[in-house]
């Protein structure tokens, strides 16, 4: 009985279980809408569609693909519980999409999202492969603050190189510079002027010029922004060469007076204002001890073109056939043993002996410009002058002719050979002159009006205007008008419509020329 | 105060170390400029395999090219090594193995080497050094080093994604590799290896010299590819888009002397510049380095995470200018900003000979150049830990590891 009722009980309960189970199944069924887990994954899944509504593609599935293409060592796995693990890598990816990817930051303007990502082992690179943007600044020109900087980096930079590598405590130079008022003048002394501006050391100019002091040379003198001292020499230059060079020398000593006057100190260099100077001439003349000659090239140049093929000819004479060069001459122990001179053979009884001759000038045996003296030798009452040398006083007073100034030197063998023993042509002699009474406006300024005026024959206008009614007459002025805004600008055509025809077809020929 | 006795003990145990820190890194210093001029002769003993001549004068004679592009390291290293007085012809008294087998000697008609054939043809010379000594299998390569100077090293591949996907040849895991190739964090670097530059002709560099005294009148100066048109026209996958940024910002920059000219005074122009730029191309190294250290001109390095040749030996910090790669549109304003005491120091130190004689491989060798280098570098490794002897029957290296193209004979 009791079992009966037991079973039935069991039954009951067992039934009523299996109707509680299928009640919890109901309820279970119920919960799985009801279960957080579930509730969060439908709520996302909508927010997803929404977002993909606004944004016009389907945002979850870039999402998945963000987050399983970058970290292959994550699971692939769908599982609902994962969303928060998920929820945190997207945000990790996201952040490193900025550190990785520069596309993503603002000054860019070619971006491209990385489609090749690497399966790197676990020490993953910094430095991504694949695609990465070109980064370009919205404003790449530069700065003028740096370009300034950049400049004195550069300028500081060469300073060191000067200091490690060029001359060491360079000293001061003393220029000799013969000159007078001519057409040329200009020209040889504003060459003269910037090869001396470009020297890096100190330098004195002493300018002796022939007849006085003049306001053209001053004028041209005070461009240079050099340290000079502007000499009177009262008598005019001559209109001979002969007499020319001999003048030049007496302007010479002249301007050794005043270094010895003023006891100017530095090495002496007779630069003539047609020559030529190369820049290693002024580093080469440093190291002359007492007095030192260069090698000088001579451009003994005839101003008329047949001259030159009238000259001696070239077979016997070719091996003969003379170097232009000027200067000392060394054996193979590097001693001075003689000197070069310029042949002039070739040309005597053809040479220049006026200005204006067409004819070759010709220089001395030896010229003054390639010789370099240390200006003590110049200076009274020194000690440790050489006894080798005369005084300049006594050379003037003499009146011979002073070749060079190896007539100041008792023993010319003390001469130092520079420029690689006289192998290097560092400067060039050159004589170059207008006719002697060529004339040239002062100070090179038209002060209108000029004396001559020569008829252009070629005007772009009639010389006088036709006769024509006052109509067209307008029209005429019009043409000219618009004439030039043709030239100067490309207007268009369409503003000019109203305009005659005849303006229309010219300004058109016109462009068509001008295109 | 009731503050406790020990934290004045900890604050005391931190300021030695910091002090200690500092002092150790002075040290260091000093190590790395003297270690330029150590001289590994007496301190290693190298013994080079006799390999049949199809591993390498064969490979030669076919193309002698190899000798002049700037790969030829791997050639002149083992003509250096013939005739240097650290070889030994006793194997059992050698430190370092050498395997004189020249893979990058494939050469396209246009120059450049095809890595295609290389793994199997360095599996193929350690097959037959395995089989003919018995040093490789004592240590499966540990005391054994290769040179492999191509674009990324034992990668075998002048691509970068395919050379991070072949990885370092599987038989070279254990061996010390010298290569051109140096990033931080990269597959084809392991630790270990010895970064040494690109070869550069020194009778050619040589021969352009110019007067010292020749003022430096070009800020910057790059001769070089800006897109490369030919495998990356859009830019963007070349030198990272580096060089095409370069190019863009200051293509009209009167400071940047940047073109893509072969110009014939190229030596000559890099001697009147104050910085030359050494970006990174397909791979981060480049013979730019070489060339602006021997000139002169301080090299402006964008590569990020590059290895700079014997770094350990040569202060790169405080010869050159890094620059990273996103701040290339600020290189004006960096290079700049650099104050003129800094640029005259780096130009002084760049003008010490021996950092010059260190880029070099001159025929014949000198003290001090690249080849002295690598094996300073060698010898550093020593003496060695004696667990590299492998016990008998271990094995540690997996011979059929690797793509299955790499396993075919050579």
């Amino acid at each position: 009985m009791k079992h009966l009722v037991l079973q039935q009980q069991n039954c009951n309960t067992r039934r009523s279980n299996s109707f509680r189970t299928s009640g919890s199944l109901d309820s279970s069924v119920d919960g799985t809408f009801k279960s957080p887990a579930a509730l969060f994954w439908l709520v996302l899944h909508g927010l997803c569609c929404l977002i993909s509504l606004v944004l016009g593609f389907r945002f979850s599935r870039l999402i998945f693909f963000l987050l399983f293409s970058t970290n292959t060592t994550t699971t692939t796995t769908t599982n609902h519980y994962t969303v928060p693990a998920l929820l945190r890598t997207t945000s990790d990816t996201a952040q490193t999409l900025t550190l990785q990817t520069p596309s993503l930051s603002p000054p860019i303007s070619i971006t491209d999202t990385p489609s090749n990502r690497t399966s790197t082992t676990t020490t993953s690179s910094r430095v991504v492969v694949g695609r990465h943007g070109i980064l370009i600044r919205p404003w790449p020109h530069p700065n003028p603050v740096e370009v300034m900087k950049a400049h004195h980096i550069i300028e500081r930079v060469q300073r060191e190189q000067r200091l490690q590598y060029g001359i060491k405590n360079p000293r001061p130079l003393i220029v000799v510079t013969p000159t007078f008022v001519r057409t040329f003048q200009t020209l040889h002394l504003t060459g003269l002027m910037h090869s001396l501006m470009l020297v890096p050391c100190d330098l004195t100019w002493i300018v002796v010029e022939a007849g006085g002091t003049s306001n053209e040379t001053a004028s041209l003198l005070e461009k240079s922004g050099l340290r000079t001292i502007h000499i009177g020499f009262e008598e005019r230059m001559p209109i001979t060469w002969e007499a020319r060079h001999q003048m030049e020398a007496r302007m010479r000593l002249r301007a050794l007076r005043v270094v010895r006057e003023q006891r100017l100190d530095g090495i002496v260099m007779f630069a003539d204002d047609s020559n030529v100077h190369s820049m290693e001439l002024f580093d080469e003349i440093q190291s002359v001890k007492w007095i030192g000659a260069v090698s000088v090239g001579i451009l003994a140049h005839s101003g008329n073109s047949d001259d030159s093929s009238s000259l001696p000819q070239k077979q016997e004479d070719e091996e003969n056939f003379p170097l232009p060069i000027q200067g000392p001459a060394c054996n193979s122990s590097g001693r001075l043993t003689g000197w070069h001179t310029f042949n002039s053979l070739p040309y005597v009884g053809k040479s220049a002996t006026y200005f204006d001759d067409r004819a070759t000038v010709l220089p001395r045996k030896l010229e003054w410009a390639g010789f370099v003296l240390n200006s003590k030798l110049v200076w009274k009452d020194v000690e440790d002058k050489p006894e080798w040398v005369r005084d300049v006083d006594t050379l003037a007073a003499d009146g011979e002719d002073l070749e060079s100034p190896l007539s100041l030197l008792k023993d010319t063998s003390v001469v130092e050979p520079l420029g690689n023993c006289g192998r290097k042509v560092l400067l060039w002699w050159l004589r170059v002159e207008a006719r002697s009474d060529s004339k040239f406006p002062p100070g090179w300024i038209i002060d209108p009006p000029l004396e001559i005026t020569v008829p252009a024959k070629r005007t772009p206008w009639p010389d006088a205007p036709p006769e024509l009614p006052s109509s067209e007459k307008m029209n005429d002025v019009q043409e000219y008008t618009v004439k030039h805004p043709s030239k100067t600008s490309r207007v268009s055509r369409s503003k000019r419509k109203h305009e005659s025809r005849i303006a229309d077809v010219q300004v058109s020929g016109r462009n068509a020329e001008g295109n | 105060m009731k503050v406790p006795i020990w934290v004045f003990v900890v604050v005391a145990v931190l300021a030695t170390a910091f002090v200690l820190r500092i002092g150790a890194e002075e040290l260091d210093q000093s190590h790395q400029t003297e270690r330029i001029a150590d001289d590994p002769v007496g301190r290693l003993k190298v013994f080079v395999y006799e390999l049949p001549s199809k591993y390498n004068k064969k490979i030669l004679q076919k193309d002698p090219r190899c000798l002049t592009h700037m790969f030829a390291a791997e050639i002149f290293m083992h003509w250096f090594l013939l005739s240097s007085p650290v070889r030994t012809l006793n194997p059992e008294e050698a430190d370092w193995f050498y395997t004189p087998v020249y893979t990058t000697c494939d050469l396209t008609p246009n120059g450049l080497p095809l890595p295609f054939k290389s793994p199997r043809m360095m599996r193929s010379a350690i097959q037959l050094i395995s089989s003919n000594w018995p040093f490789w299998n004592r240590t499966e390569g540990a005391d054994h080093f290769f040179v492999v100077p191509h674009d990324f090293g034992a990668c075998f591949h002048y691509q970068e994604e395919k050379a991070i996907e072949r990885g370092i040849l599987p038989l070279l895991q254990r061996a010390t590799l010298v290569q051109t190739f140096g990033q931080r964090n990269h597959v084809c670097l392991n630790e270990g290896s010895i970064t040494i530059p690109p070869y550069a002709p020194p009778q050619k560099m040589q021969a352009h010299l110019i007067p010292p005294d020749t003022p430096r009148s070009i800020f910057v100066y790059f001769r070089g590819l800006f897109y490369d048109v030919g495998n990356d026209p859009e830019g963007g996958y070349y030198a990272r888009g580096a060089r095409a940024s370069v190019w863009e910002n200051f293509k009209n920059n009167p400071l940047f002397d940047i073109s893509t000219e072969h110009p014939t005074t190229y030596y000559e122009d890099m001697q009147r510049a104050v910085f030359c730029l050494c970006p990174l191309g397909w791979a981060p190294w480049s013979p730019r380095l070489v060339e602006g250290v021997i000139f002169g001109c301080i090299p402006v390095i964008i590569a990020d995470d590059i290895v700079l040749p014997f770094a350990d030996a040569i202060p790169w910090e405080e010869i050159g200018v890094f620059v990273a790669e996103k701040d290339v549109p600020k290189l004006d304003t960096i290079l700049t900003s650099i104050p003129p005491e800094v640029v005259l120091r780096k130009q002084r130190l760049l003008a010490n000979p021996s950092m010059k004689q260190a880029m070099l491989f001159p025929q014949p060798a000198q003290p001090g150049d690249a080849f002295h280098q690598i094996l300073n570098g060698l010898a550093r490794k020593l003496p060695r830990d004696k667990s590299i002897h492998l016990k008998p029957g271990e094995k540690i290296l997996n011979w059929t590891a690797g793509p299955v193209g790499d396993l075919k004979p050579w």
